[in-house]
């Protein structure tokens, strides 16, 4: 009987088979690859049959200053990204909820998406409108016309933080907003019905209602989110700041690294240790983000 | 929340709209870049209100050389063939996973999943596809690589499958002697159309504006560029559009007016997207609220 519905189910399995296919190779596969982080790859010989080299990519890694910049960038700025893209992710989707005119919410749901839609090159193109040397918005429509020096962005490390952290609040805080947006108006109507007619002010609805009601799906999001905080949009942080080298030092997160170690300075060795640290550091967080999710809320947990 | 002030009101949508308009008018400033003229542009730099306006960009696009619509159509193809394969192996892994008496299915779940936590890395599939595989340099690195299925819609996907396909339907039409293929082609993708749509659209947007395959692993063959990669290569290197031109015979660089096509070239390749984008923008919506919550 058993054997007669495996048979019976055979279209079933075959059906799955180029989707699996593409799953072992595109991801599987690479699995086998992390072990280059352990070899000095030889083209000559081939990535298998390149000589062993224990730890020393790691060392030479560490030895450099690159590592700790690496580690310190990509960590920190998706700290600030996760703090404060959920700060206004949360107040723009309590505003969003607010909005009663179909017309009118469509209106503002449409355009807070639109740079999202954006590619990465797209990105930078309307950055470097606003931050170009002598054209740029900034420099010859505000600074020039306050009389104010003009600053050359792009070999000025120290605005950069504050760039990209604006830059990536602008490509994704309508995302986010939508998620939000999607919870509020899930909440039951009644809750605040109650709360008025015992004369709670629209501060006391959002503190008292609103956020307690949301704050599992926050906690989810957050902890979801550094799980990830090894990887790092490589197209923000490569793209935006034109992969200028003066601005390295603010710029450079474990993905361009990891990208300009293997395509441009042909250093695959630190390069893998670094691509290989993110792999395995990055799996052992999302594990624990999982197991610290369902502590707090079960029906949340990826698994 | 409820009030009847009329100040919190307006105050909601006084900040909505700057927001609304703190989304556009970067992009809207990128669009009348590309209608200013060059040397209105160089002198008076980016404004909202260009002085002296000029569509020389647009024609110098149309008119010399045929880099940038080369660049579009393989854009276009690569997108069409990429979304269409895309969801075909999504589909079809989808709707056996969504069976729960089907023998082998965690485990094969379990694969499809496994992928979202755990990867090789940059290094490890590079590897593979150049040395491997050999697809550097060939149209194949634009459409294969990471795009071309992604767990996470095979479960949404399959989600959706489990909870809005009745399970009646399935068996009467078995009954009735259809087959799998049957069943899935007259049954199960008409009453999945929504999450095909959004599906669809998020697989095709990501084709539409990758960039990083190209550049990966288009070393020589530039001329197999997408429009993503040559607006890359031109904003680091404003030679490239006038040494591709003159390297197929085309209008001599010199005097090219660098800023404006670059900015007009960014506009076209935004174009077909924002143009689509309020048509579908409640399955797009959608989109984003059946992956955020449940990922």
């Amino acid at each position: 009987m058993k054997k007669r519905n495996t048979i019976k189910n055979l279209p079933l399995y075959l059906m799955m088979v180029p989707g699996l296919l593409y799953l072992i190779i595109n991801n599987y596969i690479p699995l086998f690859g992390l072990v280059i982080a352990f070899k000095k790859i030889d083209y000559s010989k081939g990535i298998f049959k390149s000589d062993w080299v224990g730890f020393s990519n790691f060392v030479y890694l560490f030895k450099t200053k690159d590592a700790f910049i690496i580690f310190r960038n990509t960590i920190g700025y998706n700290l600030a990204f996760i703090f404060l893209g959920t700060i206004v992710s949360i107040i723009v989707g309590i505003l969003l909820a607010e909005v009663t005119r179909k017309t009118v919410l469509k209106v503002y749901q449409t355009t807070i998406l639109l740079p999202f839609l954006l590619s990465s090159v797209l990105l930078s193109y309307v950055v470097y409108a606003f931050l170009a040397g002598d054209a740029g918005l900034i420099n010859s429509g505000i600074l020039e016309k306050l009389g104010l020096e003009k600053i050359s962005w792009y070999s000025d490390p120290k605005y950069w933080p504050y760039i990209l952290i604006i830059v990536y609040l602008w490509k994704t805080f309508g995302y986010n907003t939508i998620i939000y947006f999607a919870m509020i108006i899930g909440i039951d109507k009644t809750y605040y019905e109650a709360a008025v007619v015992d004369g709670a002010s629209i501060w006391k609805q959002i503190t008292k209602i609103t956020l307690p009601l949301l704050k599992p799906t926050i906690i989810t999001l957050v902890l979801l989110s550094l799980g990830r905080v090894f990887h790092s949009d490589f197209g923000l942080f490569y793209q935006v700041p034109m992969n200028n080298g003066l601005l390295f030092n603010v710029t450079n997160t474990i993905d361009t690294y990891v990208f300009r170690g293997l395509m441009q300075s042909n250093d695959i060795g630190r390069s893998s240790a670094a691509s290989f640290m993110q792999s395995v550091l990055g799996f052992l967080l999302i594990l624990g983000a999982n197991a610290l999710t369902k502590k707090i809320d079960k029906e949340n947990a990826l698994f | 929340m409820i009030t009847n002030k009329k100040s919190f009101k307006i105050f909601v949508n006084v900040i909505l709209s700057l927001l609304a308009l703190f989304s556009v008018l970067p992009i809207f400033l990128v669009f009348m870049a590309s209608i200013t003229e060059e040397q209105t542009l160089i002198l008076n730099g980016y404004s909202f209100v260009p002085q002296v306006f000029s569509l020389y960009a647009y024609k110098y696009i149309l008119f010399s050389g045929n880099v940038i619509l080369r660049a579009y159509l393989i854009t276009i193809s690569v997108t069409a063939i990429g979304t269409f394969v895309n969801l075909f192996l999504t589909t079809f892994l989808a709707y056996p996973l969504s069976k729960k008496d089907l023998k082998g299915r965690n485990i094969i779940l379990f694969m499809v999943f496994f992928t979202m936590l755990f990867n090789g890395g940059l290094v490890s599939s590079y590897m593979m596809w150049t040395q491997i595989f050999h697809i550097r340099d060939t149209y194949f690195a634009l459409l294969v690589p990471n795009l071309m299925m992604n767990a996470f819609n095979v479960i949404i996907m399959k989600n959706f499958f489990v909870n809005n396909i009745p399970e009646s339907l399935l068996e009467a039409a078995k009954l009735d002697g259809a087959t799998e293929l049957q069943i899935l082609n007259k049954v199960v993708f008409p009453l999945s159309k929504p999450i095909i749509a959004t599906v669809g659209m998020m697989v095709g947007l990501a084709y539409w504006n990758d960039w990083q395959n190209g550049l990966y692993f288009l070393l020589m063959k530039t001329n197999l560029y997408g429009i993503q990669n040559v607006l890359n290569t031109m904003i680091n290197n404003v030679q490239f559009l006038s040494t591709q031109a003159a390297s197929q015979g085309g209008a001599a660089a010199g005097s090219l007016p660098s800023t404006g096509i670059r900015m007009a070239i960014a506009v076209i390749a935004l174009a077909p997207v924002i143009i689509i984008y309020p048509f579908v923008q409640k399955a797009f919506v959608k989109g984003i609220v059946v992956g955020g919550v449940k990922g």
